[in-house]
């Protein structure tokens, strides 16, 4: 799901490595059959952790089957090898097992967390979950109705709304453009084959990644890989989505909704994980909406009272890098509220950032990493980010340095390259006064249409 | 009640994430052994050692909370602890929160009915400073005018985002209007708009006067720390406030009169396409009623409602097809009377009466047959299980600790919590649930969807 993607990438944006004393000694264990992972041995609790993620997501998702990744995401701890759905949950339950599947927009993850006594089950789970999910009737049409429940529920949100209108007209004719999560019709036609299809194809080991940590050694690591990957196919047979530049620049989308308060949602092309100016790109972020103290917070939050949240983040998807945003704000005073972003955007882009907010930035994104590792959940999710940007193991000893090259020249000329206040596609829901539409809505499902 | 204010929006999913928000019972273990002391001018002080990281959590409660307000003032509790980030008589407005940035920390605030809580999260070696910050704002809070203003927007805004805009949230303030008679629970912590919108500088510096004081207020500390250090630091930052008179507060929250009539509450609106379904009922807590069903009541709701392996959703969702969830909630902490609830949201073509009925059903099961004692075994073992995974996690403890001693409880309540539920039986359980599941005492609630016109 989008937000989901999104949070993991805030985190990304903020991770950086300062304090050396923090001895997080990563190992990459290679299994028999060549499955790789990076493990953190801590035998603190008895407790062990796995993330691990596949290439390919919602976007994968067939025209007209939009939702198949996230029913996929749904079904595949409600029945399994031998154990049907109830069978397969009361395992779960009767030890504690937590089993987590989630669709993203070009990834697919999962989650285990098992205590050590109970590891075994678990991992029979996992692996049986992957390898052979029956996707029988029942459960396909429970979770098929809950999640056409949840359609109804996001559908209604402003924010729901504000989001799919801003991918649907950044993105027409591409994959970003169809939200993950489907409209009533496309999740009703997704048949059960149509799930087998999209495991066939994305549960292979290219692209595979896996992160463990916790009550676990190397060499047991090694075995539990074999097990649950050891047999999955090495290639898979999905194309990866087209790369992309977002369509709309510019343009604001007005979409008329009964609610006291406005949502509005921003954004335009960003800067990708693996280009030279990401760190300086990461930097600038912290600096223009890194909570309070930030220019975003400090001018429509602290001075103006406009909004209780305004948030700005770097999302660079594998196909499309973006820089998105929002707030909410009533009604009255959205065209304040916009205004000011394009302000601050502008102010950015011609200033640059002073020499202590780059100071400040930086001792924050070096600082606070620690927080991110004060459990084996994050701990593990960490390490799987890593892994899906492509990062060497060492890359934390790293960090340091990576941030601390960056000069205020740079920060001032990745600021000219990152923040294009004329570029910015702006999508408001609600009953906004004093905003000017600059172009109809376009037709995405989910977004009302806008009659007269 | 499990309904926390947060000031800084963004941090509410990180916090979940990291459980320091728990939606779900309390779930720990004897095994966080913290240490606990009290300061001469009455601070309590807990520590909760944890030295995987370089890191603590430092969190101050206040044992005072929405349900605490002055009549007329509904929401005071949560805009005081919004403006608690605006300066002291010696630092500026958002220096506090300045500073936490600069050194890498995270922090946010909260509020519930019973307690405000402050925290930041930092590096090791900056703890004495984040106490001479945080002692310095109980005792030094000074507030300008044009801050109040804008911030009483921002609490506006954030009602709009939080209640306003969401009708599935307004019916939860209706609904909890309509649980109370008397307590002040039935008042929304983030307070009513039209008496938000009255509040003032003057409220605020009254309401922070009455409660904010160190013989009113917990410190928690987890993390990479010792009790030694956390004392000596303690004493020479939070020590020197003095200690002041502070209200009984449960004297003057008064009490709730018994329910003599079944209520129920409808509502429709056009911006509900999913209808739902709930029930409950006003129940004993830890501090409030008859408190040792307590456990049992726990374990009733796991067994009931906890999960896809619960009677609720097997019954409703998995074997008859009825609903798209199923559940069964109930928290036991807090000072006042608590609720045991039941809930149910159907698939699409279901009617909500025979959903309803479905729901009735298994709790009249429930009241003639009981639990079965594997029922209650398993029940037990998965609960007991939490505790240990609460201990992988470092921030999970300082609440728990935080909750328990703002209620008025100690360090036990957390630590033998998982004896307490390993003492439930299904006798015990049947016991509860006739003392509980009256009907005339229950309030009904069901959202539906009313076509646009």
């Amino acid at each position: 799901m989008r937000r989901t993607l999104a949070l993991i990438v805030l985190f990304f944006s903020l991770s950086a490595w300062s304090v050396p004393a923090l001895a997080l000694d990563i190992r990459e264990v290679t299994s028999t059959s060549g499955v790789k992972a990076w493990l953190v041995e801590d035998h603190t609790n008895p407790i062990l952790t796995l993330s691990f993620s596949f290439a390919g997501g919602q976007s994968s998702d067939p025209v007209g089957k939009e939702g198949r990744a996230r029913l996929v995401s749904g079904l595949l701890d409600e029945g399994a090898g031998e154990r049907d759905s109830t069978a397969f949950q009361q395992a779960l339950s009767d030890d504690s097992i937590s089993l987590r599947f989630s669709a993203r927009i070009d990834r697919f993850s999962g989650g285990l967390t098992t205590l050590t006594e109970t590891r075994d089950t678990a991992v029979e789970l996992l692996r049986l979950a992957l390898t052979a999910p029956r996707f029988d009737p029942e459960p396909v049409e429970r979770i098929r109705a809950q999640v056409m429940a949840s359609l109804r529920n996001d559908l209604q949100r402003p924010r729901t709304i504000a989001s799919r209108a801003w991918w649907g007209a950044s993105f027409i004719d591409h994959p970003y453009g169809r939200s993950g999560d489907g409209t009533s019709d496309s999740v009703s036609s997704v048949t059960a084959d149509d799930l087998r299809e999209f495991v066939n194809t994305t549960f292979v080991r290219q692209g595979l990644v896996v992160s463990a940590v916790g009550d676990i050694d190397a060499a047991t690591l090694s075995a539990l890989l074999d097990r649950v990957f050891g047999a999955l196919p090495t290639f898979g047979g999905s194309t990866p989505a087209p790369n992309v530049t977002p369509k709309a620049a510019g343009q604001t989308f007005v979409v008329q909704d009964n609610v006291p308060q406005s949502v509005v949602v921003f954004g335009h092309a960003g800067i990708a994980r693996d280009d030279a100016d990401w760190y300086a790109a990461s930097l600038l972020n912290e600096i223009m909406a890194g909570g309070f103290g930030s220019r975003l917070t400090e001018e429509i939050r602290e001075k103006r009272g406009l909004v209780y949240g305004v948030y700005a983040y770097l999302l660079p998807l594998d196909h499309a890098p973006l820089i998105m945003g929002g707030l909410a704000t009533q009604n009255a005073r959205v065209a304040e509220s916009v205004e000011l972003v394009r302000q601050e955007w502008k102010r950015m882009a011609e200033g640059g950032p002073t020499t202590q907010e780059l100071a400040d930035a930086r001792t924050y994104l070096l600082g606070s990493f620690p927080l991110r590792l004060v459990d084996s959940d994050g701990t593990a999710s960490v390490l799987m980010g890593l892994q899906e940007g492509g990062l060497p193991i060492d890359y934390l000893a790293r960090r340091d340095a990576l941030y601390e090259s960056v000069t205020l020249d740079d920060m001032k000329r990745v600021a000219r390259r990152l923040y294009r206040p004329d570029q910015l596609t702006v999508v408001v829901v609600g009953k906004p006064e004093g905003v000017t539409a600059t172009a109809p809505v376009p037709s995405v499902p989910g977004v009302p249409a806008q009659g007269g | 009640m499990p309904i926390r204010m947060f000031r800084r929006p963004a941090l509410f999913a990180a916090l979940v994430a990291a459980g320091l928000v728990w939606a779900t019972s309390p779930s720990t273990a004897g095994i966080f052994e913290p240490e606990t002391f009290t300061l001469d001018n009455g601070l309590q002080v807990v520590v909760v050692p944890n030295h995987r990281v370089p890191v603590v959590s430092h969190m101050v409660w206040y044992k005072v909370g929405a349900a605490d307000e002055p009549a007329g003032k509904s929401g005071i509790a949560h805009f005081l602890e919004h403006l608690m980030f605006k300066g002291t008589k010696t630092r500026a407005p958002g220096e506090f929160s300045r500073i936490i940035n600069q050194i890498g920390g995270s922090e946010n605030a909260f509020t519930s009915y019973d307690y405000t809580g402050y925290y930041q999260n930092v590096a090791k070696d900056q703890l004495g400073r984040m106490m001479a910050l945080e002692a310095d704002r109980m005792a030094n809070l000074a507030l300008l005018p044009k801050d109040v203003e804008s911030e009483r927007e921002v609490i506006l805004e954030e009602r709009r985002t939080r209640t306003d805009n969401d009708p599935s949230s307004q019916f939860g303030e209706q609904i909890t209007a309509a649980t109370y008679l008397a307590y002040p629970y039935r008042i929304p912590v983030i307070g009513w708009e039209n008496e938000m919108r009255r509040l003032s500088h003057d409220d605020a510096i009254a309401f922070y006067r009455t409660w904010y004081a160190p013989n009113n207020a917990v410190l928690v500390v987890a993390g990479d720390v010792t009790a030694a250090e956390v004392r000596s630091m303690a004493e020479t930052t939070y020590g020197v406030i003095p200690a002041r008179e502070v209200p009984d507060r449960i004297a003057l929250r008064g009490l709730e009169p018994p329910q003599r009539a079944a209520r129920r509450l409808e509502m429709e609106s056009p911006r509900v396409d999913q209808p739902s379904w709930s029930r409950r009922w006003l129940a004993p807590g830890v501090v409030w009623g008859d408190t040792k069903q307590a456990a049992p009541l726990e374990v009733m709701a796991e067994i009931l409602g906890g999960g896809t392996t619960s009677r609720l959703y097997r019954s409703l969702v998995v074997e008859k097809g009825l609903a798209v969830s199923a559940g069964a909630g109930y928290s036991p902490d807090g000072l006042g009377p608590q609720t045991f609830s039941v809930y149910a949201s159907p698939r699409d073509g279901t009617d909500l009466a025979a959903l309803e009925a479905a729901v009735e059903a298994e709790v009249t099961r429930l009241l003639r047959d009981g639990v079965t004692d594997d029922e209650v075994a398993s029940a037990i073992i998965r609960m007991k299980r939490r505790a240990i995974f609460a201990r992988d996690d470092m921030l999970a403890p300082a609440r728990l600790f935080g909750e328990a001693m703002v209620a008025g409880g100690g360090i036990a309540d957390v630590e033998e919590w998982p004896e307490r539920i390993a003492a439930v039986t299904a006798v015990r359980i049947a016991e509860a649930a006739k003392a509980l599941l009256i009907p005339e005492q229950s309030v009904t609630a069901i959202l539906r969807p009313k076509p646009a016109s």
